[in-house]
């Protein structure tokens, strides 16, 4: 491969688009070529500097309330429910209810269907978590803090890292209950997007992240590792999930 | 679906995106008044025509409507920009990325990325936006955009050239005359 090449696919293999097939050849010549290793760095940081929280506009809070007001509001014909009302004991009962399924289904090892209703009670954890104000027990931007919060709260610790210099800060974690246990839930941010990322241990053998199908548009991501099982929901688009799961993984190889 | 399922559907499918659609729109625009006006009208036209959308993917399928409405906005209340030629290899960009000595360390001055950012051509600008603050694939650019693979891949790169000498000018004024 020659510079020339190599400079068509720079671009392409740092936006992860490049053929699986062509990456060994290109980070060979990246690796002997100083000048497209310099070339490669640089875009690097380019990517970096265009993703700081800075540069995001979020909407304002004013735009948000003229859009509501300007949609149909049949809710007004609706009675006011009072503030103390069911809904949450049939969430919680749909909750129980997908997690018997899923049991039973397990027994009947039909796998695929065990893993959408895990999903689906994932998805509602993380719904149930933004719309409660119940999003973080521990509101912390460090990973010295975080971790040892979970120190006897759980019979487990759970890996964490601050994915910080990666576009996705660490905002706090949380206790959370899910398939009949006790899991640390911990709280990313990329913009004003919210990851929640569910871990415990397991009996499972490693396994690859595998993304699952979308859920009332929700991304999932899954995998495990020495023993823990790992579950990375989010309404990011699959993209930034996939790059925050990658950068998960490495940051547990790198930090002591 | 009664009009109550629509709405809440709308909200929760489409509403969480609203961010996304006004931070486009404001780069487009390149101001907040504009920019909200583009991201309301964007939004409401949404949930109009809700009932057609069919895709997995709510937020690609808002920022269309965001880029369509700026786009018909623009027409009406601006002068033309020039867009002419961008596409033309034949003008040709420094590449100051393989020419710098050292490498750049990120660049922290917002200030200067943002003026950096504006300055681009909209149609190179609002490709940067897709790729590096919303993380869409060159795929979904293409669809979003309404161009070939090759066009977004190649204005993309262009974008990066340009940004890569612009800040490199703020960096160091001093190496520019």
């Amino acid at each position: 491969m020659n510079c020339q090449q190599a400079k068509s696919l720079i671009d392409p293999y740092a936006d992860g688009e490049l053929d699986a097939a062509g990456i060994p050849e290109l980070e060979k010549h990246i690796h002997d070529c100083p000048t497209c290793a310099l070339a490669w760095r640089n875009l690097q940081s380019l990517k970096k500097t265009l993703r700081q929280d800075a540069l995001y506009f979020t909407a304002p809070a004013e735009l948000r309330q003229r859009i509501k007001s300007e949609l149909p509001s049949p809710r007004r014909a609706v009675p006011q429910r009072p503030a103390w009302n069911w809904s949450w004991l049939t969430t919680a009962m749909s909750g129980a209810f997908a997690v018997c399924l899923a049991m039973l289904l397990l027994v009947t090892q039909t796998h695929p269907s065990r893993e959408q209703q895990f999903a689906q009670e994932i998805v509602s954890s993380h719904v149930r978590s933004l719309m409660a104000g119940h999003l973080m027990d521990v509101v912390s931007t460090d990973k010295h803090t975080v971790k040892p919060w979970f120190n006897g709260k759980l019979d487990f610790s759970p890996p964490v890292e601050d994915l910080a210099a990666e576009g996705f800060p660490l905002t706090g974690g949380r206790l959370d209950y899910l398939g009949g246990r006790s899991v640390a839930a911990l709280v990313f941010q990329r913009h004003k997007h919210i990851i929640n990322l569910f871990v415990w241990p397991a009996k499972e053998a490693d396994s690859k992240p595998t993304s699952v199908k979308p859920s009332q548009g929700y991304h999932l991501i899954h995998w495990s590792e020495a023993g823990m099982a790992f579950w990375a929901v989010s309404d990011l688009n699959e993209k930034e999930l996939v790059e925050f799961v990658q950068d998960f993984a490495m940051g547990k190889t790198v930090s002591p | 679906m009664d009009d109550l399922e629509r709405l809440e559907l709308f909200e929760e499918t489409v509403l969480p995106h609203l961010d996304a659609a006004y931070n486009l729109a404001r780069w487009l625009a390149g101001n907040d008044h504009d920019a909200q006006d583009v991201a309301q009208e964007a939004s409401l036209r949404a949930f109009k025509f809700f009932g057609s959308f069919r895709g997995e993917n709510p937020q690609a399928w808002l920022l269309t409507i965001v880029r369509n409405t700026f786009y018909t906005w623009l027409r009406k209340n601006r002068p033309p920009e020039k867009t002419v030629g961008i596409d033309d290899e034949t003008l040709d960009i420094e590449d100051v990325s393989v020419n710098a000595q050292a490498v750049n360390p990120p660049f922290a001055d917002a200030d200067a990325v943002r003026r950096a950012i504006a300055d681009l051509p909209l149609e190179f600008r609002e490709i940067v936006i897709l790729r590096e603050m919303e993380g869409f694939s060159y795929k979904e650019i293409a669809e979003l955009a309404a161009v070939p693979i090759g066009t977004v891949m190649s204005r993309l790169a262009r974008a990066r050239k340009l940004l890569q000498k612009s800040l490199a000018a703020a960096f160091n004024p001093g190496d520019q005359p």
